[in-house]
């Protein structure tokens, strides 16, 4: 059974105290959640639903229902590239198929070595500046081939293109 | 800088989220003016309201009316939701005022709280814009610790607490209810109105729902005065609105424009027409949601009523501008996977309905289709559209009609016989 760290716990904790119902809070403390267990499976909604005492199916219907909850392991730095229509039309889809190629995997799969994951995602809001990606908590915009060999190197030295 | 500029006056400064030097350009002036003049709460409203200031999220619904809805007797205590859940494909006008004005808005909030005799506001702020959240956050420590914010702000007695809530990835979050219910930790599923929000909203109580750029254009009233803001825009949309313009153009941005500007102008002049050397297609003028023009369907003012006249809709005004390289059917594709994606399953018109939409295009977009597939679609799509709970349905109805009607013989010449 999967128990937050200490130091989330409080964290967590805190968020109850801002809402008139501790309900409201879930969907932040899912958030902390995620990124002390990494992602949200079966046992981290059970440990979420312990901590707010409220029911664990609550819990699974918020955690299945938003996208940014993740239920298997995603890579260190998780590359989420818009597939919306500004970002289409200005080459996504060339930067999707670059990310690809260079780590050896396909959208929605993590590298063996567990660096790097890429997902497609719809508008992230930033579309005069397309294509776009988020890395983590980074936002990436005006990407070519060129600036993601860039980004992949400063990240992963290992993958630079000598 | 001309003097319709309001809510981007200071975006050309990059220390302007730092509160000293945002007071020293003039932010939160009108808040203490309203406290330390003791203006009235109806006054507000009322200034509000000769503003004719529109809700910039896309419905477009006059914001000083919304709130003029909200019970002053009631015992129960009452919410602002601040809607930052910015995901309308095309538009990027929030962020922008969350990252690079923050104070703005905290003004705006307060003055808005104050309006209505509301003492909790929540930011809804979508997952992912984790700088904005960043920006605002620090903005409202600093803004309470000046005591702008907070309990007692200014020694009137007002007390006022601003809460950033993250949203985790839900395109439905933007539309008001399900955005409560999101709030509330459930899933997000819009929910039938009536009730509307100004009675019962959040946790069951009187909530106002107002989004960013709306509430950003508060603190102008006040300092120009509802009738001379009015005077900006047209008749019945007063003031400005940030339009943002993306793809094939020669300075994609965002723009701050008096309501009324023609289209035309948005896209020919404001931002330099199309890239060089390439001819315009088409353009889809206020986000997704919003109906495709051609390039001979321009010449309409920029305002929530002469959009509708003319088969489209203002929307969010983001306009995604789209050259002659631009594959229709992809487009499609694209467009409807969306809305596919984010339908919330709640109401199964929907649910079903954007998914086959999204099949049908997706195999045309393969080069499977046969004619009939474009009928079936124009036969499909009004079925979506006010059988639902909420307008997300008809969002890809309106839009899916438009492109097969205006660009039949694009997706015709997709196919094999």
């Amino acid at each position: 059974m999967k128990t937050l760290s200490e130091p989330v716990r409080r964290e967590a904790l805190a968020y109850l105290e801002l809402y008139p119902k501790k309900e409201a809070a879930l969907l932040p403390i899912l958030h902390l959640a995620q990124k002390d267990f990494g992602f949200i499976d079966d046992e981290a909604e059970l440990a979420v639903a312990e901590l707010m005492e409220i029911s664990p199916v609550m819990v699974r219907a918020a955690s299945r229902f938003y996208f940014m909850y993740h239920h298997q392991p995603i890579g260190e730095f998780h590359m989420q590239v818009c597939q919306n229509i500004s970002c289409t039309i200005m080459g996504a889809e060339t930067i999707l198929d670059h990310l690809k190629n260079r780590l050896g995997i396909e959208a929605e799969q993590v590298t063996e070595d567990g660096k790097f994951s890429v997902e497609r995602v719809e508008c992230i809001a930033c579309c005069d500046r397309g294509p776009a990606m988020l890395v983590n908590e980074k936002l990436h915009t005006n990407l070519t081939p060129e600036i993601i060999d860039q980004i992949i190197g400063e990240l992963d030295p290992s993958r630079k293109i000598k | 800088m001309p003097e319709h500029i309001l809510v981007t006056r200071n975006f050309q400064y990059p220390d302007q989220p730092e509160l000293k030097i945002a007071l020293s350009r003039g932010t939160y002036e009108q808040w203490k003016r309203i406290l330390s003049e003791k203006i009235s709460p109806e006054d507000i409203i009322n200034e509000v309201k000769t503003a004719k200031l529109r809700g910039q999220g896309g419905a477009g619904f006059p914001a000083g009316v919304k709130w003029g809805f909200v019970p002053q007797d009631t015992p129960k205590p009452k919410y602002l939701c601040v809607n930052a859940d910015e995901g309308e494909p095309g538009t990027f006008k929030d962020r922008a005022l969350l990252e690079k004005d923050p104070h703005q808005l905290l003004e705006g909030i307060a003055i808005t709280c104050f309006a209505v005799g509301i003492h909790t506001a929540y930011i809804y702020m979508r997952g992912e814009f984790y700088d904005p959240q960043r920006i605002v956050q620090k903005a409202i420590d600093d803004a309470k610790k000046e005591g702008l914010l907070g309990k007692d702000i200014q020694g009137s007695g007002f007390d006022l607490e601003v809460i950033i809530h993250m949203g985790a990835g839900a395109y439905i979050c933007g539309e008001e209810t399900a955005l409560l219910n999101s709030l509330e930790g459930k899933k997000g599923w819009p929910r039938l109105k009536p009730p509307f929000p100004a009675l019962v909203g959040a946790f069951g109580c009187p909530t106002v729902i107002n989004n960013v750029e709306t509430i950003s254009g508060v603190p102008h009233i006040m300092n120009m005065g509802g009738e001379a803001f009015q005077k900006i825009g047209t008749e019945n949309d007063g003031g400005t609105k940030l339009f943002g313009i993306s793809g094939h153009v020669q300075k994609p941005g965002l723009y701050e424009l008096p309501m009324g500007t023609p289209l035309k102008e948005l896209v020919f002049d404001v931002a330099g027409g199309v890239r060089d050397g390439h001819e315009l297609k088409a353009v889809i003028p206020g986000g997704s949601s919003t109906p495709i023009l051609k390039p001979d369907e321009l010449d309409i003012p920029l305002e929530f009523e002469a959009m509708m006249e003319a088969g489209t809709m203002l929307g969010s005004g983001a306009a995604i501008v789209l050259d002659e390289t631009v594959s229709i059917p992809e487009v499609f594709m694209v467009m409807s996977r969306f809305y596919a994606h984010e339908s919330c399953g709640q109401c199964t018109p929907c649910r079903e309905g954007c998914t086959w939409i999204y099949k049908i295009a997706r195999k045309i977009y393969e080069g499977n289709g046969v004619p009939a597939d474009l009928d079936l679609i124009l036969d499909l799509a009004p079925m979506l559209d006010g059988t639902t709970v909420c307008p997300l349905g008809a969002a890809l109805a309106a839009p899916a009609i438009a492109i097969v009607e205006k660009f039949r013989d694009e997706f015709l010449g997709m196919m094999k016989n």
